[in-house]
Formats: structure tokens, sequence, C-alpha cells
């Protein structure tokens, strides 16, 4: 049994705001049967541009409809302005939290939040473009990036609590952790693990093979790792380079830039002698 | 209020008998069986005439049945033994709509290499025996297909399936904790090798269950450790356990007729009238080959947990092959492999009375479901689909 809290409970036995606004000026339609749920949401602004009546109808379980009628209160007398900053945490919290199994009902009620605010605008409704990740529930790369980022999701369970992905035959798990991994290394790159020295030395070593020396030697010239200190990368010029006198400037938008984009954004390259 | 308990595949009340049976090995008798003195020793008579009112229930031999801790782990000491047995053969057959004690297990199985056959089933929850005749090979160790389901209620041709799979000299396991108590279950003139049955669907309690194994089935023990269950299965015995299954067993047999006129009867009341009473609403599952105390109706545009938590305010406690309830995002396994459209697989309930429950009680359940569902549906974007279909009856 689900441990639904008591703000829950309340907003299931006794939903606000059920039904269709009459001439709505937005009109959120997400989910599907298919799925296990689906909101309509409709809303009506008043002259001043304030949400003045907002209703909804729900497919789903208790917390779906739970979250919709929360969705209704929390967006009444609301800017469209401000009403698109509404969360889908935002949602849960004003009931006092969901299980992390049902967060996916939130997020289904900020969806069409966004659909209703889009079809105010009159602006195309801007569908989650991208790659279907997951085939059972038609969740794209897109909107599990978005998940992700949003609601600092870590694992593919939180991923499929929010978003449903991956919560059919799982054969998308893999994709999903990638994505998960792609997206927490944009957002947060102090939580990339650190190379140890001899990673970054295999890197370094790695690079200056692919990246560097194959356009060094199209010169003639060539360079040769001589040592790693800290972030110091000392490096020696061999043939041509040795006597070129704009082997400098190659170091610095070259070799130190290449290293740079290739192992870690602190190197400095310094040329030694040897 | 007292609930009105009408989830009996999940679990029974402990039938009073049972309880008092019970007590003193608990307050008295707490002796163990295995010890040299007569205060331990004196149980194991009372162990003995448990095993025989178990064997009795389903018509085996006592030195057949193997006292376990549950339905689950009789399955898996059944699967687990075929295996070790013959140790040479990779392949299991189940159902498609066999219990997670069996899905899961396999599933894990597969991973060590095992193929594994899952015979898919018609809209009417009947097996395709073609199917399974198809898949049988020399290299199949083991067939477990389940008596009845626990969420349609759908009764399986056992004894034929057993004869179909025997002819191939493959062994034969079926899960029948659903089935024993609530219909006849006779196992002496069957070639069936195993089969497992639990306690606590047949009023007597949780943590005890049993395994069937036909006299000359080669056993390979699940559990390894002391000599219990003459070394079939480790572990000191759940006296008090053993003896309430014993006493479960032998009321089974005493209220078979009953269990198979009076709550049918309120089950098929129950049943009929919700079905006139709630526009767009179906049973799942043949409504013939059935457990006399199961009915599993899927109501079209709402979905289950919904409908539960709903009657959950009455006090009425029933459960859902909907998404929501298990935690998962897919409905019932059993209710897709029947095909069912999504738009009934999501509002499937599953009533299982006993023969505790009385007409009063069904009346109530008939009285306060069909306006929870047109409230749902009120509440839904499809609902009008569902109660338009209401003025047009």
């Amino acid at each position: 049994m689900w441990e639904y809290t008591d703000k829950v409970k309340e907003h299931f036995l006794n939903p606000k705001n059920v039904g269709e606004v009459e001439n709505p000026d937005g009109v959120g339609d997400v989910g599907s049967i298919a799925c296990g749920d689906a909101l309509y949401l409709t809303f009506k602004l008043d002259e001043q541009g304030h949400i003045a009546d907002a209703k909804f109808k729900t497919f789903g379980c208790a917390s779906a409809i739970a979250s919709a009628s929360a969705l209704t209160e929390l967006i009444k007398g609301k800017t469209l302005e401000e009403a698109e900053k509404i969360t889908n945490q935002e949602i849960a919290n004003y009931l006092g939290g969901l299980p992390k199994e049902k967060m996916h009902c939130s997020v289904m009620g900020q969806e069409a939040l966004e659909q209703a605010i889009a079809s105010c605008r009159g602006t195309e409704v801007k569908k989650a473009e991208g790659e279907i990740i997951c085939e059972c529930f038609g969740v794209t790369d897109k909107e599990i990036e978005q998940a992700v980022r949003e609601n600092g999701l870590k694992t593919v369970e939180d991923v499929t609590n929010y978003t449903k992905a991956g919560g059919g035959c799982e054969r998308c798990h893999d994709d999903i952790r990638k994505l998960i991994a792609k997206v927490r290394g944009e957002t947060s790159p102090e939580e990339k693990k650190p190379l140890t020295n001899i990673q970054k030395i295999k890197l370094i070593e790695e690079t200056i093979e692919r990246e560097i020396r194959p356009s060094l030697q199209q010169d003639g010239g060539n360079i040769e790792l001589v040592d790693i200190i800290g972030n110091r990368v000392q490096v020696a010029t061999r043939g041509a380079c040795a006597s070129c006198p704009s082997a400098p400037i190659t170091m610095k938008s070259l070799v130190e830039a290449k290293l740079r984009e290739f192992v870690s954004p602190d190197l400095v390259v310094e040329e030694v002698s040897s | 209020m007292k609930p009105i308990y009408v989830d009996n595949n999940a679990t029974t009340q402990v039938a009073p008998k049972v309880l008092e049976a019970m007590l003193p090995y608990f307050r008295e008798y707490y002796g163990n069986p295995s010890s040299m003195h007569t205060f331990g020793g004196q149980v194991g008579p009372k162990i003995r005439e448990a095993r025989e009112q178990v064997a009795e229930l389903v018509g085996a031999n006592a030195d057949e049945i193997l006292f376990t801790s549950c339905g689950s782990e009789s399955d898996n000491t059944a699967i687990h033994s075929a295996l070790t047995s013959n140790p040479e053969k990779r392949h299991i057959v189940i159902s498609r709509v066999e219990h997670p004690a069996i899905r899961s297990l396999v599933a894990s199985l597969s991973k060590q290499g095992y193929r594994i056959s899952e015979i898919p089933v018609d809209s009417q929850g009947h097996l395709n025996l073609e199917k399974l005749q198809e898949s049988l090979t020399q290299d199949t160790a083991i067939v477990s297909i389940m008596w009845a389901n626990n969420e349609t209620g759908v009764i399986f041709p056992i004894e034929k399936i057993a004869e179909m799979v025997h002819r191939h000299g493959i062994i034969f396991h079926t899960d029948a904790v659903q089935a024993v108590g609530k219909i006849p279950v006779n196992l002496r003139n069957t070639t069936i090798d195993m089969l497992s049955l639990s306690g606590h669907k047949l009023h007597a309690a949780k943590g005890i269950g049993a395994l069937f194994i036909r006299k000359g089935t080669k056993f390979s023990p699940f559990l390894i450790g002391g000599h219990q269950e003459r070394g079939r299965r480790a572990g000191t015995e759940n006296v008090p356990g053993i003896i309430g299954l014993g006493a479960g067993c032998q009321l089974a047999k005493e209220n078979m007729d009953q269990e198979n006129s009076r709550v049918r009867k309120l089950r098929n009341h129950l049943e009929k009238e919700l079905l006139y009473r709630i526009p767009n609403s179906v049973v799942n599952g043949d409504p013939l080959q059935r457990l006399p105390n199961t009915s599993n109706i899927s109501f079209e545009f709402v979905e289950g947990e919904s409908i539960l938590l709903m009657l959950n305010e009455f006090n009425i406690c029933a459960s859902s092959g909907s998404a929501c309830t298990s935690g998962s995002l897919e409905p019932s396994h059993v209710i897709r492999a029947m095909g069912v459209p999504f738009t009934m697989a999501h509002g499937s309930i599953r009533f299982s009375l006993s023969i505790y429950n009385t007409r009063e009680e069904v009346d109530f359940i008939i009285e306060k479901l069909p306006p929870v569902i047109e409230r749902l549906r009120l509440m839904s974007p499809f609902g009008n689909q569902g109660n338009k279909a209401c003025t047009l009856q």
C-alpha cells in the first residue's frame, strides 16, 4: 500500500476543480490510456491576464488525481509568466510530497501546464523533439535529460519514477544510464571522477599521438613528452619544430589546446630542452 | 467497522479451529521434534498426523508431502530439484501467466544460461496446448504450469497437461497454491510429479507451505543442513504452522462443498449485479472454467488504484491488476497475456471471496461500487465514453 500524505488523500477523495472550463484560453492534454494516466487541463484568463479559472479531468491513480487537483489550485490567480515557473517539485511539495514511484504524476501536471500555456499564447505546442529512448512509454532523450537535470536524478530507477521511461521491457536501461551520465557530466563537472596519475599520463600520450603528432609531422616536426608535474606537461621539440620560430605559438594553439580539450582544462604546456 | 474482506486470493483469515489447533504448540508443546526427550519427541506424531491431513486433501501419501515455509519456497524447491536432478537438460517450460514465484525464478535462471519457453494463453485465459506440445524437447528439464490463476481464477486442465508432459518423460510441476482448498484436487490418478500448496491461502497461517513430490521422483534438496523432513528440507520444523496447515487442510476438505456451492453463488451474484449496474464492465477470464471464489472485472476508462482506494473508504478490501497498485508501470502480466485492451487493463479489479463472506457484505459492495466508478468516470477525460454508454443501455 502506498504511503500517501493526508493532503494527497484529501485531494484524491475531494478533488478541487474537476471538469472543463467553458471556452478555455489554454488547453493541455497529456498522457494516454495506454500509459495508465492522462490529464486534460483547461484554464481561462481574466482581463488582467491572470488565470481566473482552471479545471482538470484525470484518468489515473490517486496521486495523478491529487496532482491535477493541486496543479489547478496552484495556478489560479497567477499570470502566465508566474504559472510557467511552476515545477513538478512544487506540485509534489504542495501535496506534502509524493511516493517516489509516483513522481511522474507531478511531471504529468507540469507537462499539461506547459502545453496549456503554449496553446494560450498561440505558439506551437513545443513537442519535445528528440529520439525515442523508451519505446514502451514513448519517452525521448530530451525528456529524460530534462527530468534528470531539473530533479537531480541519479539512477535509472529515479528516471522511471519521474518519466516512466524504462518501466516496461527494460531494454532501454543502458541508454538511460548513458543519458544520466551525460547530463550529470554537463551540469556538475566537479562530480567527474578525477583522473589518476596513470590515467592522466596515458590520456596525454594518446592525445599527443592521435591529435597532435600527425599535424606536426606534416611539417617535418615532432614533440616528445618529457615529464608531467601536477598540471604542467613538459615536452621537448624535435625535428623541424626545434628550429621553428613559431614553435612557441604552436605550443599554445595546438599542443596545449588539444591537451586541454581531451585531457583536462587546467593543463599548462611547458617546453623543456632535452 | 469490520472490514469487508474480498481479497482471499492474497491471503485468508486463519480459521478459528486452525488457530485453536496451533496455540498449544506455542504455549505447551514447544519442544523440538528432533530432541531425544519425550517432551520434544512427542511432537513428532502430531506432525505425522498433519502430514496425513495434507496428503488426504490432495489425494497423496503422507510420505509424499514435504513441509516448506511457503508456496514460493515450494516452487523454488521443485524447479531447483528438477534442474539439479537433470543437469544435462537446459530448457524450462512455463506459462505466460505464472505467479512471480515461478516467473522471476526462471527469469533469473535464463541469465544463467537456461532456455525458457513461455506458453501463451488466449483471450479467455486458456493455455495454448498445441504450443505447449510443440515446446517439449529432449532438452526440457521441467514443465511448470499453475493449476488455477491467482488473478483471474481460470483453471487449466492440469491432469491432461501432466499426461502430455509425462509422455515425453519430462518432470511436471504445478503451482496449485490457488487451487488447493478451493476445488477438488486428487493426485492419485494423475501423473503430476510435484505440486506446491500454501497454508495462508486456505485459512491456515502464513509461513507454512508444502510440496508434494511423487514417490519415485528424483529429488534434490533446496535447503541444506539438518536431517529434518527425511533430509529433504533442512531447518527446525515450524511446528505450530504445520499443525495449523494440517487442521486447515482438514477444514478445507469439510468446506469444499460449501466453497463450491454457497461461495460460488455469492461470487456469481456479485458479478452479475456489478456487470448489470456498471456499463462497460467485462469479466476477465473464462467465466466457466474458473475458481468458485474469484471474479476479475475490468471497468473501462477508470484506473484500478483509484477504485481500490475509494472502496477502501468503505473498508472494502479487494485488489487490482492495475499498474499503479504494484509500483510497476505496466498492468498485470496476466491481463496483458490475455490481450485485454489498455482501456480495460488498467481498471481491472479482483474480488476473491471465502466461506466467511456473507450475502450482506456482497450486497454492500454492489451498492457502493457503481457510484465509485461513475464518479471516477466523470473525473476522467475518457469518462464520457464510459458513462455515455450508461444511457444507451
